[in-house]
């Protein structure tokens, strides 16, 4: 029971401490993503990309597609159940609106769960959940515009679990291609003089440069709020073991004694016994 | 249009991190089929995509920072240039003797069976040179 206490009170440390470094990412990567964000709708508002189907969208949606962020590891509360649970009503209200599903698996939870109740996984991504990096996000996000540049799919959408603060995290889904039309709409705020953008090479040829590194970056931000929320929801999963297991060796020592003092008095209660008897013999 | 006053807040981002910021009176970069640009304070607001580069800023203090930008974009208004890009090395960070082998490699694969790749490698070991001040600029 102690031994069991100091794991759970170590993995409790090591998850407290990775909450901060990947706080500290997710951090990090705002500046490019809110920057790439704005590139994108400058593009927009300069008429670029009405014709590309990463913006545009299809008008039948007949599969969708979902990206989940699943942890690699157990051990960390309802974190991978909420994100599982979450992606697999989607895919049942798709199923009831005719839709089709692909499932693309982050982390090796989803590609059990997913794989074990027969849902149709097209790649699967593993090892590196609770510490991406941006190589990892190109990969993926190179996969899921492959996939609906080639008409596999008709939406992309990703879901994860938003980290708020260490106390606080969410489960959202977030549609990732086509993108938001709602982030390229208005442009930007920053140029209400009416000088518009001068553009090398033209919009459309940097659009079609931009859209994939931009797809990279949400999925790169996604993936770091995923981790950091799997490192808050560890942290709170051994926080609570380790006190149920203090509070086991608090209940388990107190019967110990218990019967280690209930020994100790019958062997006096039959000493003292003995002694009168021996006594009363002479 | 580009009156030379005030400076320009130079900000190189990558999406990891924000790689460099500073303050800086000129900025050199290029940019895709469109040969080198230069920013001046004042600069129309400019959109570009970039290729592989040797790109220089101009700090206020009159040094010059170097930087190898393998693709990316830069973002320009009169006060202010971002460059985004998810591989850029700063010329203090990059390790020329690995650049050179690289360099000399890609030659190598180049002679025996060319490929876009090999030459994509080429290309990127020259940018990391000419940034830290190997070779002259260009390709």
């Amino acid at each position: 029971m102690q031994a069991t206490k100091k794991i759970t009170r170590a993995m409790e440390l090591i998850a407290a401490s990775r909450i901060v470094k990947a706080q500290q990412r997710v951090a990090a990567a705002v500046p490019y993503s809110e920057m790439i964000t704005e590139v994108v709708r400058d593009l927009a508002a300069a008429g670029a990309g009405s014709r590309t189907p990463l913006l545009a969208g299809r008008d039948t949606v007949e599969k969708v597609c979902y990206v989940v962020l699943s942890a690699d590891r157990g051990l960390c509360g309802g974190y991978n159940a909420g994100v599982l649970r979450a992606t697999e009503g989607e895919i049942k209200q798709d199923a009831i609106e005719g839709r089709g599903h692909a499932i693309v698996a982050v982390g090796r939870k989803a590609e059990g769960y997913f794989r074990f109740r027969g849902y149709n996984i097209v790649r699967a991504f593993a090892g590196f959940t609770d510490n991406p990096t941006y190589e990892v996000a190109k990969e993926i996000g190179e996969f899921v515009t492959g996939l609906f540049a080639a008409g596999e799919v008709d939406r992309v959408e990703l879901v994860y679990t938003r980290f708020i603060s260490a106390g606080s995290q969410e489960v959202v889904q977030r549609p990732l291609v086509p993108l938001d039309t709602q982030i390229t709409e208005g442009g930007d705020g920053k140029n209400e003089a009416g000088a518009d953008y001068e553009f090398e090479p033209s919009p459309e040829a940097i659009l079609q440069t931009l859209l994939p590194r931009y797809v990279e970056a949400r999925v790169y931000a996604a993936l770091l709020n995923a981790a950091a929320s799997e490192h808050a929801f560890r942290q709170r999963a051994m926080k609570s073991a380790t006190d149920n297991a203090e509070e086991l060796i608090k209940n388990l020592s107190r019967v110990m004694n218990r019967a280690r003092q209930d020994a100790i008095t019958t062997e006096i209660m039959e000493i003292v016994g003995g002694a009168e008897a021996l006594s009363s013999g002479d | 249009m580009a009156e030379a006053t005030g400076t320009l807040r130079v900000e190189v981002v990558s999406p990891e991190r924000v790689l460099y910021s500073g303050e800086a009176t000129q900025v050199i970069t290029r940019t895709i089929d469109g040969g080198e640009i230069a920013f001046l304070p004042g600069h129309a607001a400019f959109l570009g995509a970039l290729t592989e580069n040797h790109t220089r800023i101009y700090l206020v203090g009159g040094t010059v920072q170097d930087l190898a930008v393998h693709l990316g974009f830069v973002e320009v208004g009169p006060d202010h240039v971002t460059i985004l890009s998810d591989t850029a090395e700063l010329a203090q960070d990059i390790d020329v003797a690995r650049a050179r082998e690289a360099l000399a490699r890609a030659e190598e694969q180049l002679r025996r069976e060319p490929s876009a790749e090999a030459e994509a490698d080429l290309r990127r070991a020259h940018t990391r040179i000419a940034a830290t001040g190997g070779i002259a600029t260009g390709h």
